[in-house]
């Protein structure tokens, strides 16, 4: 049986004799854990809004119709050469349409698998600004603003005005940033589009875009769907692009394999589009947990130093104990119970210290034109991580207070007592 | 009369830095409620001995029984509960814990023990106290008491579970004569009121020829 009360009764008078000692292994793992809870934090914060730039606004799978040479040129049906060497120069690519056919029964059928949140439709196309004389190459997309907005984040790139506008108002569009400071335009103005053919459209512009990378603002304008059929004079079955917002990232690319079979079109998945992003993120979180675990591996160092002192000055204590009943085992638990106090407090004021950084640094002003949605450094407030930091923190002591109170355990206090 | 302690046939062998026979094939009993000192030349294997019916060293060979039971080859944590329960060790110099006060310490074995509510405890930690005359020092830290009265202090703490039997090695070794002879005072009073059993070494020959017998070792046997 072990009797808690005394045992930790005597650690805690160790501990308190030794306040100094202490008091600084303590401050030793709480350094540990607040650096963990400040790094974590704010790292992840800031891989989550570069994540949210690129992810957020990027559909999990992209469906299009790629323009591209026949993979089968017309000789090589034709039975007459079937069994000579064929050769064909300055192929062109096949005149096909950046229609998708049957775009509409598609995404009733991608809406129906229970893996998609969304299957939006899109037109993309390219067209020019014109603002008296002037005249800028641009891109102009139909959306579903409502839709776009729900499944994409739309909204949170609209810095003026709103999707809504662009949904309520016939013949609008909303510009890209880059664009409106080119033209000195703003809401409530009229630009003139004109399409590749020649064709020449007012819009009104209800909102401003900003995606925080400035060569697509500089392009890039919103308009409804229907608007971008009457520009191209195509059908209300007129779509060339399918985004594909999914519950779990990790389903795309077997779906995006599964779409490109099925119905012969070009389908990209987000990691096969965005590879380099993840890699961004392991490594910066790597670095914090390399970081974290070194700060936390010198404090288990501190926390063993000041053990291995108190169990060389308690030796006599430790023979008393001992010769008066109590067992290795009780010592080993006084000497862990040490060590885990100052685990156990050092991380908690560490917990406590995290969160107070995170929130100082939470309130810092950081704004940049390449991140309209941030007005301060981000910081990711999760629990998890404080929930990590003092496993960490007590694992930690529990390796840094083994030894030491494994030794005390195997003091043989007649050694001791002869030695006086 | 009950045999309290009983040693058969106990050897020990030093290995280190040489093969040495320290304890040679020692027999003896220690009955109920007797006073018995122990004495010899320094270095003739008294503390070895000790340490050894104390439970502490279980490198031997022979057979040691405590009230009746053989407690040789017991496992650690049962031989700690038997040194907790039924030994009260005195050292010759003062082993208390120092940042613990006088009453704590004597406490320490009971709340170890865990037999009785915290009340009971202090209640018998201040009646040790008073038996022993030290009462109005419970207060005090272990650490700022006279050495005679520390030594009284560790008597009370040997005492305070209700022990089979007290072992001192050579407790009054330290204590001027007025301390040494209030020592045998007490251990006297304690055999003869509460019939309790005393095996103490000393180099004291007027305190050694005040108990009740007195074994004479030399070279590591018993000669009388
Ligand atoms: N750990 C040890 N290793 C080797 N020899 C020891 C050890 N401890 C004691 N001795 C020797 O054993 C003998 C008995 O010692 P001890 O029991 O302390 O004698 P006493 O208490 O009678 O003075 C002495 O000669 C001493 O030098
Ligand atoms: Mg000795």
């Amino acid at each position: 049986m072990v009797n808690w009360k005394v045992l930790l009764n005597i650690a805690k008078k160790h501990l308190l004799t030794k306040f100094k000692q202490t008091a600084v292994a303590a401050l030793g793992v709480t350094f540990g854990i607040t650096s963990y809870i400040t790094l974590a934090s704010f790292m992840t914060g800031l891989n989550n809004v570069l994540d949210d730039l690129i992810l957020n606004q990027t559909p999990h799978i992209h469906i299009y119709n790629e323009i591209e040479p026949s993979k089968q040129q017309p000789i090589s049906l034709y039975d007459d050469f079937k069994n000579s060497f064929n050769v064909v120069h300055s192929i062109k690519p096949k005149l096909n349409q950046k229609k998708i056919h049957n775009a509409l029964p598609i995404i009733k059928y991608l809406n129906d698998n229970k893996d998609v949140k969304g299957a939006i439709s899109q037109i993309k196309t390219n067209i020019f600004y014109i603002s008296g004389s002037i005249e800028l190459v641009g891109n102009l997309t139909g959306i579903n603003p409502i839709e776009e907005a729900r499944l994409f984040n739309f909204k949170d790139y609209v810095i003026e005005g709103s999707p809504k506008d662009l949904k309520n108002t016939e013949n609008s569009i909303i510009i890209g940033s880059g664009v409106a400071k080119k033209m000195s335009l703003s809401i409530g103005e009229r630009v003139q589009i004109s399409t590749v053919n020649g064709t020449v459209f007012p819009l009104k512009i209800v909102g401003i875009y900003q995606s925080g990378v400035s060569d697509i603002d500089a392009i890039q304008s919103f308009t409804n769907i229907k608007t971008v059929q009457t520009i191209l004079g195509e059908a209300k079955n007129y779509i060339t692009d399918i985004n594909v917002k999914l519950y779990d990232i990790d389903r795309a690319l077997p779906l995006a394999k599964k779409i490109e079979q099925q119905f012969n079109l070009n389908a990209v998945d987000i990691n096969t589009a965005n590879a380099q992003f993840e890699t961004g993120s392991s490594i910066r979180n790597l670095i914090t947990y390399v970081v974290s675990f070194t700060l936390l591996v010198v404090a288990g160092f501190g926390i063993y130093n000041i053990l291995n002192m108190l169990i060389y000055e308690k030796m006599n204590d430790i023979a008393i104990l001992k010769a008066i009943g109590f067992s290795g085992k009780d010592v080993q638990i006084i000497f862990m119970s040490e060590a885990l106090i100052i685990g156990i407090v050092g991380g908690v004021l560490g917990l406590l210290f995290g969160l107070l950084f995170t929130n100082i640094i939470n309130t810092i002003p950081y704004e940049t034109e390449g991140l309209p949605r941030i007005k301060t450094y981000p910081i990711d407030f999760n629990l998890w991580y404080y929930v990590i930091g003092l496993t960490f923190a007590i694992i930690s002591t529990c390796f840094a207070g083994f030894l030491p109170s494994q030794k005390a355990k195997k003091i043989d206090p007649v050694k001791i007592i002869r030695g006086q | 009369m009950n045999t309290v302690l009983e040693a058969k046939h106990i050897n020990k062998y030093f290995k280190k830095p040489v093969l040495f026979h320290v304890l040679k094939d020692i027999n003896f009993k220690i009955d109920k409620g007797e006073f018995t000192s122990i004495m010899g030349k320094s270095g003739c294997g008294k503390s070895t001995l000790l340490y050894i019916l104390s439970t502490m060293d279980t490198d031997y060979e022979g057979e040691l029984y405590l009230d009746n039971k053989l407690i040789t080859g017991d496992s650690k944590d049962k031989l700690s509960y038997i040194r907790n329960k039924n030994i009260g060790f005195v050292f010759q110099f003062h082993y208390l814990l120092a940042e613990f006060s006088v009453l704590e310490n004597v406490m320490l074995p009971a709340k170890k023990l865990g037999e009785k509510s915290f009340q009971e405890i202090e209640h018998n930690a201040m009646h040790k106290l008073k038996i022993l005359n030290i009462d109005y020092l419970a207060k005090k830290k272990a650490s700022q008491i006279s050495g005679g009265e520390k030594q009284r202090v560790a008597i009370a703490r040997a005492l305070i579970n209700n022990p089979s039997i007290i072992m001192g090695d050579e407790p009054t070794g330290n204590l001027d004569s007025h301390n040494s002879d209030n020592v045998f005072n007490i251990f006297k009073q304690l055999s003869h009121e509460q019939n309790l059993s005393f095996l103490i070494v000393t180099h004291d020959e007027d305190f050694a020829k005040r108990t009740d017998r007195i074994i004479t070792m030399e070279d590591g046997r018993i000669i009388s």
